[in-house]
């Protein structure tokens, strides 16, 4: 025996009547959508009960307007223009208006929360109860920053540049002078607000003055250079941390920038960012094929370019320059913990992630496939590190050695802890005066008591510093010697903490 | 993605050109600043300038910055200004 089930007949609240004649409701559905099938028959329910009262039910339809055949107003928004204006995430979306202004909405199918909004009572009574809407075709992949830059106020500040017809971006790119030589990522709004994506700071803020034109950067230029260079948002914080690394005063970017030396500035990342952004710290650490070493070290350079004016042949005076001036970036190799990192090694938290700008002016390798005992090694190391620049090269000479896995095991196995191995280094590293090359200048920046016996010993890093980091894939015995001009009170390794 | 519009990755600041100062018509009676900027053997081409500057009778100032790779601040380059007619920077080695 069937079971007689009272079916409630849709109707309007009687307190809502007087209301009706100055309503209206936008319902925002897509055809692709299950839950907007379902609540078609109600859409249709509610404008037979509201119009005789002088009630409107707009219908938008995002995909197919077709979807809403026989409403009274069907409207299609497949360019999104009022789902993005009314902010909708979800479809369905009913909203209700009072004097042309939202006044409630209801998302998905809820019947109790569609009965509250459009105060009729019985809605769609051979329905379930609930149903979840299906996602807004406003949230699309990459559809956000679209509809932001189409409908919205986008807040960037820059200068709008427009390619003419016909043109390539990527040649604009060119002719305008913004790449290193290499083609860029035509920085369009929608590409920069995904970039700014990565960071919490505002476009508008000033990071600092970029030489050699002393130019105010803001976030947003990074942003742009960034998007020129490759970068995705998540290496933001990095990019951001090592333009402001590089204009710490220790470093002297002018210096860096301006010199007939060959260095540029080398970033290197500590810390946890460098493995969740997918750093390279291993095989080819130097090399080409990682897109967030490659991109984070190419947009400081381009910031530099592009927003310094710092640009080969003006200020920049480099007699060879190097490949390097295109990117140097990479993460140290942390993983063995039986060495600290070079952060740690400078105090801070293995848990914080850091940048670090030093110069150089490319690698050079050092090859010791032979020696098994620490001191041999150490002795390999220092025969290379003495010819940097001339082998009685002493003043304003600086280097980062990175210690290759086949290496450090030596060291590892010997007990040697990294400090111990600069110390053996650097004890080796120690010139006679009388070899010493005097250059232009005689032997200046050495004190008279130093240049009073011949044999007298000078550091090689009289003035300079000297590093020591891991870094290169596991297999072969190599190392590679980071060197550059600078030193102490000079040109000097920064590090800034990534917040 | 349309690409027909791109934001300027610039300054978007021309750089400044301004008109060299005219030369004076003689340095007769003006202060002279030798501006030494830390570079390698500077010191040695001001100090023979100095020397023959002031065997003519001319006013010498001489100032020197940190270091070569380090930008003149801004308080050195105004007492530079408020001190001399004229100046003459060593620039390289």
């Amino acid at each position: 025996m069937l079971a007689m089930t009272q079916v409630a007949v849709p109707h309007i609240e009687t307190s809502d009547k007087p209301a009706f004649p100055a309503r209206t409701f936008l319902a925002i559905v897509k055809q692709d959508c299950p839950t907007c099938v379902l609540a078609i028959p109600v859409l249709r329910q509610i404008e037979q009960l509201i119009a005789p009262l002088g009630g409107t039910l707009e219908v938008y339809v995002q995909d197919d307007v077709s979807f809403a055949a026989g409403f009274s107003h069907a409207c299609d928004d497949t360019a999104l223009a009022t789902s993005y204006r009314y902010q909708v995430d979800t479809v369905p979306t009913l909203i209700r208006l009072k004097e042309g202004q939202e006044d409630a909405r209801a998302v998905g199918w809820q019947r109790a929360q569609w009965q509250a909004v459009t105060g009729i009572s019985g809605l769609g009574e051979n329905l379930p109860d609930y149903r979840p809407g299906c996602g807004s075709k406003t949230m699309d992949p990459r559809m956000p920053v679209r509809l932001k830059v189409k409908y919205g106020n986008t807040g960037l500040a820059s200068c709008r540049i427009v390619v003419p017809a016909l043109s390539d971006a990527v040649e604009t790119c060119y002719e305008r002078g913004w790449t290193d030589g290499l083609p860029v990522v035509p920085p369009t709004e929608e590409r920069v607000l995904e970039v700014l994506d990565g960071t919490a700071r505002s476009p508008s803020e000033v990071i600092g003055l970029i030489p050699p034109n002393l130019t105010p950067c803001t976030v947003e230029k990074v942003a742009i250079n960034a998007v020129m260079a490759g970068c995705r948002p998540e290496y933001m914080p990095v990019v951001l941390t090592a333009v402001e690394a590089a204009l710490m005063p220790a470093f002297g970017l002018h210096g860096v920038l301006a010199t007939t030396n060959a260095c540029t500035p080398v970033v290197m990342v500590n810390g946890p960012i460098a493995r969740a952004i997918g750093m390279n710290a291993k095989g080819n650490v130097f090399g080409q094929g990682n897109r967030a070493n490659a991109a984070i070290g190419r947009t400081l350079q381009l910031v530099v370019r592009n927003v310094g004016g710092g640009r080969p042949g003006e200020i920049d005076r480099s007699v060879f320059g190097t490949p390097a001036k295109y990117s140097f970036c990479f993460a140290e190799d942390e993983e063995d913990p039986r060495w600290e990192s070079y952060a740690v090694s400078l105090g801070y938290s293995p848990n914080a992630s850091t940048v670090t700008i030093f110069p150089g002016d490319g690698i050079t390798q050092t090859i010791d496939h032979i020696s098994r005992q620490p001191e041999d090694l150490c002795r390999s190391y220092a025969g290379c590190i003495r010819a940097i620049y001339h082998t009685g090269h002493v003043i304003g000479v600086q280097a980062f050695l990175a210690i290759g896995r086949e290496h450090a095991i030596v060291f590892y196995d010997a007990g040697w802890s990294k400090a111990r191995v600069k110390e053996e280094l650097l004890d080796l590293l120690k010139i006679p005066v009388r070899e010493v090359a005097p250059g232009r200048s005689g032997l200046s920046g050495l004190t008279a008591e130093e240049k009073a016996d011949p044999n007298n010993l000078i550091p090689k890093f009289k003035n300079g510093t000297f590093n020591i980091i891991r870094a290169g894939g596991s297999a072969g015995k190599y190392s590679a010697i980071i060197s550059s001009i600078g030193g102490r009170g000079s040109i000097e390794p920064v590090t800034k903490e990534i917040r | 993605m349309p690409e027909d519009i791109l934001l300027d990755p610039t300054a978007e600041t021309a750089p400044a050109i301004q008109p060299r100062l005219a030369r004076p018509e003689s340095i007769a009676g003006k202060t002279i600043g030798l501006f030494d900027i830390a570079k390698m053997r500077g010191d040695e081409f001001l100090d023979r300038l100095d020397e023959l500057l002031t065997a003519r009778g001319h006013a010498v100032k001489r100032y020197r910055k940190k270091h070569f790779t380090h930008l003149a601040p801004i308080e050195l380059k105004q007492r530079i200004k408020s001190e001399c007619d004229l100046v003459i920077e060593g620039l390289a080695d």
